[in-house]
């Protein structure tokens, strides 16, 4: 077993893992946190994305050891104290979920993308949003949230 | 933009507020079918065969017993017998599914579990199993399977519905139409006829099956599962294990995509098993692998379609051969894939076969109008085709053949109102439909036809203290749902839709449900809503009528407030004020409702679609995409545009690129996203979408189920798009480049 110290959601965290462990299952095995999902476990779908020390990684291919000093934001850090981030507010307003397994990954992929690119095109959008996979949407209600989410947080629209 | 007949003023049908489970969703909260846990949890996994057609000789389980930290090993030894007398003859291949006893009929057939003390080790003590095979050929196609020298799955196996039959691979034969196919094509001027093939595909949901049981002390067991109806779960779990259905309680998880594939158990028997057996709560969660190889796939087709048209663009005969591979056990969807090939067109001579085929790949599940899009690929063709034969617009084409109310189907039936003209005419009205085209360019156009299922509901509506109200359901919610469930009940009381939650209950919860499935619930589950609500209603207005001291019928109830209009100073009472009274005036206000559904909606889409080929390469790049589709009455309009534009991201995945790949053993080779490659948001543009309402005189709204629809014609749109690029007909799908290009370079286009 492994003693980690990290931090998850600007919260200091402590954890033991083994050593073989993957950071999605110290996330949702260990600490409970279950908002991230997994699809695949081999980093083909996207659903485990988390940002680790300011990347865009899948939680699947990051040993949880990996984890120790560093930082990890999940879906569960999105919304401050209960308000819902733009982002999370124009999927719901959109209708850019259907069955939501893959939301929390599109979430943290979107808001990643923004904080690089506050004026995407809707094929940038497409191009960084290719690794995460959803076959409820056909992905046209998801680009149109993140789209219009970027267009309010640069004021353009209220 | 939506297109419909319907005048009718609604308050909150068809409007699009956020869903009630909207904000779990997007806050990780919301909690799926790998989301729980329990003290003491163990977690168990599955041995699967690595062969694709062998006999069993032994399990040895002694050496993975041993190790530390396992806590029971299962085998079909230890599960009821399916083939003692007194088991359930229906459940028979289910519980042969679950677990393999004497043979394993595919690459990833269980055999064998483990519960251990972490994942970790259960994966382990797999390896510690030793089991010895007798391996057999594999049948692996339908060729192969029909051949007189093939080696049998099932032994006993006769083909129902063939006159004194010698056990085969084929587990059935279905036969419908009517007229004289032989008069019709002597009318014909023009014939086509070609024959199609399509490979297996997966639904692809992104949430791996996942469960987790718990045994009681008294041996009543608890089972937490991501599934598409927790009373399929309950009764099919049930049945493996013959257990009555008072003795399993099934809780529903959120469920991450089913599109068919969770109607049916894999783990949930082995979960529960493990689960009395160790005395401890058992988790099980299949790997993607583990999906692809061994949940429900749809699997290989080939159907032969001949079509006779006059030279007026009138059809006169149609005819089609269709083999369907249900994968080790009985049970593909040709059953369904018959009903639909012709079922969008009025013909007065109509001949159809069709051949249930099993071969040793996984036994196949429902997908999304089971059946209906590789019947439509052959039809919609074949029409294209014989349209430019004719040198008729495919649409007008299509119009002038289309089914209308009262057309005799070619299964059976004669259509009530339906909405294929209707649908048609909004395609040939699109600005999209005639878009100018560039070179290397192409446009295809396509019908789809669903029948959509009614089937058994339950819902209740109850009146909290606050004026507020829970609505019971017993359907998992897989698209939004909740919203249109809460929209209706709305609707009916006139009162607030933030005032509605929506539950989705246990099987003890609520009465019974059929699954979410036949794109039925916004249509029969919200029947029973509104029934609830009725009933609902009717209490109010006797409370409202004993406080205004009249009787009930000098009550009415309007805008979400109960009103005597003939009695003089009698203040309306609203939902609110009755509701804090309720303890003073008769108890809880509550309804509820069961039905069976009558009254279905058949559905219709058509769809446009522009590729374009890369002469180089052979890649195809979906350019635009045009859905138009009757869905009654649309509810919560943004959710049935999700639905319509999710149909078709699956349908040009199955058109383009997805396919099981078999090795010549019957290995799956390619059991990850990385190789079975679903559409991801860089192949697709944005997809079009045009409702029209041509009301379903069944339901109190006029609802039609839609889910199902949009699946069925993407396969020949693209095809048909892509015979307009290049200039080929593609009869083969998927349409993947080196398909694409050898058919180019066949036709001396590259």
């Amino acid at each position: 077993m492994r003693h980690v110290k990290t931090t998850i959601n600007g919260e200091r965290s402590e954890f033991l893992c083994d050593d073989g462990q993957t950071l999605l299952e110290a996330l949702r095995d260990v600490l409970q946190m279950t908002g991230t999902k997994e699809g695949c476990g081999t980093g083909d779908c996207g659903a485990c994305s988390v940002v680790f020390n300011g990347r865009l990684v899948c939680s699947c291919l990051v040993l949880a050891a990996e984890a120790e000093g560093g930082q990890v934001e999940t879906v569960e850090g999105i919304a401050e104290e209960g308000v819902l981030h733009p982002l999370q507010r124009h999927f719901l307003d959109e209708a850019a979920l259907q069955c939501g397994i893959c939301t929390p990954g599109f979430l943290v992929a979107a808001k990643n993308l923004l904080e690089q690119n506050a004026d995407p095109t809707e094929t940038e959008v497409r191009f960084w949003l290719a690794g995460n996979l959803c076959r409820c949407t056909g992905y046209d209600k998801i680009i149109r949230a993140v789209l219009d989410a970027a267009a309010e947080m640069r004021g353009e629209t209220s | 933009m939506s297109a419909s007949a319907d005048e009718k003023k609604y308050r909150w049908v068809g409007t699009r507020p956020v869903r009630p489970d909207g904000y779990d969703k997007v806050t990780g909260r919301a909690q799926y079918g790998a989301d729980f846990a329990l003290p003491g949890m163990l977690w168990g996994a599955v041995l699967r065969s690595p062969h694709a057609h062998a006999r069993i000789v032994s399990i040895d389980s002694s050496e993975a017993l041993a190790m530390e930290g396992v806590h029971a090993v299962l085998t079909g030894a230890d599960l009821p017998d399916p083939y003692a007398d007194d088991f359930d003859k229906e459940t028979r291949h289910l519980a042969c599914n679950v677990m393999a006893r004497e043979k394993v009929l595919y690459h990833g057939h269980a055999l064998a579990a483990v519960a251990a003390a972490t994942a970790e080790i259960a994966r382990q003590a797999l390896e510690l199993i030793h089991v010895e095979y007798e391996v057999l050929t594999p049948v692996l196609d339908i060729e192969s399977a029909l051949s007189s020298d093939a080696p049998l799955l099932h032994e006993g196996l006769k083909t129902r519905g063939e006159e004194d039959p010698a056990p085969s691979n084929v587990a059935a034969k279905v036969e419908m139409g009517h007229g004289d196919v032989e008069i019709g094509f002597g009318l014909a001027d023009v014939i086509v006829e070609r024959e199609f093939t399509t490979q297996a595909v997966h639904q692809g949901y992104i949430e791996p099956h996942a469960c987790l049981a718990q045994v009681e002390g008294d041996g009543k067991a608890v089972l937490w599962v991501s599934s598409q109806g927790q009373f399929a779960m309950r009764s099919l779990t049930a049945g493996v294990l013959e257990l009555d259905l008072s003795q399993l309680r099934v809780i529903p998880a959120e469920i991450g995509g089913g599109f068919g594939g969770k109607t049916t158990v894999y783990l949930e028997p082995l979960a529960v098993a493990l689960a009395k057996k160790t005395g401890r709560p058992v988790k099980m969660v299949m790997s993607r692998e583990e999906v692809f190889r061994s949940s429900g796939p749809v699997l290989s087709t080939r159907i032969k379609v001949k079509i006779g048209a006059t030279h007026e663009g009138k059809l006169v005969a149609a005819q089609a051969f269709l083999h369907y591979e249900a994968g080790g056990f009985p049970g593909s969807s040709v059953q369904a894939g018959s009903m639909t090939v012709f079922g969008s067109y009025a013909l007065e001579h109509v001949q159809i076969t069709g051949y249930d085929v099993v071969v040793n790949k996984p036994k196949g599940a429902a997908y999304r109008a089971p059946g209906a899009p590789m019947a439509a690929f052959a039809t919609e063709t074949v029409l294209d085709e014989l349209a430019e034969k004719l040198k008729i617009d495919p649409v007008d084409f299509r119009l002038a053949n289309a089914a209308v109310e009262g057309t005799r189907a070619a299964f059976g039936p004669r259509f009530r109102r339906i909405g294929l003209v209707e649908t048609l005419e909004q395609v040939k009205a699109h600005p999209h439909y005639s878009a100018p085209l560039q070179a290397n360019q192409g446009r295809g156009v396509a019908v789809g036809f669903w029948f959509n299922a009614g089937l058994q509901s339950s819902a209740a509506v109850h009146v909290n203290a606050d004026g507020t109200v829970s609505v019971v359901s017993g359907n998992p919610d897989i698209g939004g749902s909740r919203a249109s469930l809460a929209i209706m009940a709305a609707e009916e009381l006139g009162i607030e839709y933030d005032a509605v939650d929506v539950l989705v209950a246990d099987t003890t919860s609520i009465g019974f449900n059929d699954v979410t499935g036949g794109s039925r619930v916004t249509f029969a589950t919200g029947m029973a809503v509104i029934e609830s609500a009725r009933e609902v209603i009717q209490q109010l207005r006797e409370r409202a009528a004993a406080l205004f001291e009249t009787d009930v019928e000098n009550v009415v109830w309007e805008d979400g407030r109960a009103l005597a209009p003939g009695l003089k100073d009698s203040e309306p009472l609203d939902l609110k004020t009755l509701a804090s009274q309720a303890g003073k005036t008769g108890g809880p206000i509550s309804g509820r409702h069961s039905l069976s559904a009558r009254g279905v909606g058949m559905g219709f889409g058509a769809h446009i679609c522009d590729v374009e080929v890369d002469p180089e390469t052979g890649r195809l790049t979906v350019l635009r995409y045009t859905a138009v589709q009757d869905a009654g009455k649309a509810i919560h309009p943004s959710y049935v545009e999700g639905q319509m534009q999710g149909g078709v991201a699956q349908g040009v995945g199955w058109a383009l690129n997805e396919e099981y790949v078999y090795d010549a053993e019957g290995r799956l080779e390619n059991p990850g996203f990385l190789d079975y490659r679903v559409p991801v948001a860089s192949d697709l543009p944005m997809i079009d979408t045009v409702i029209v309402e041509v009301p379903n005189d069944g339901h109190p709204y006029g609802v039609r189920g839609v889910g199902e629809v949009p699946i069925v014609a993407p396969l020949p749109a693209v095809a048909n798009a892509v015979y307009g690029a290049t200039g080929v007909r593609f009869t083969d799908l998927p349409l993947s480049p080196p398909r694409v290009l050898a058919g180019l370079e066949s036709n001396g286009k590259s």
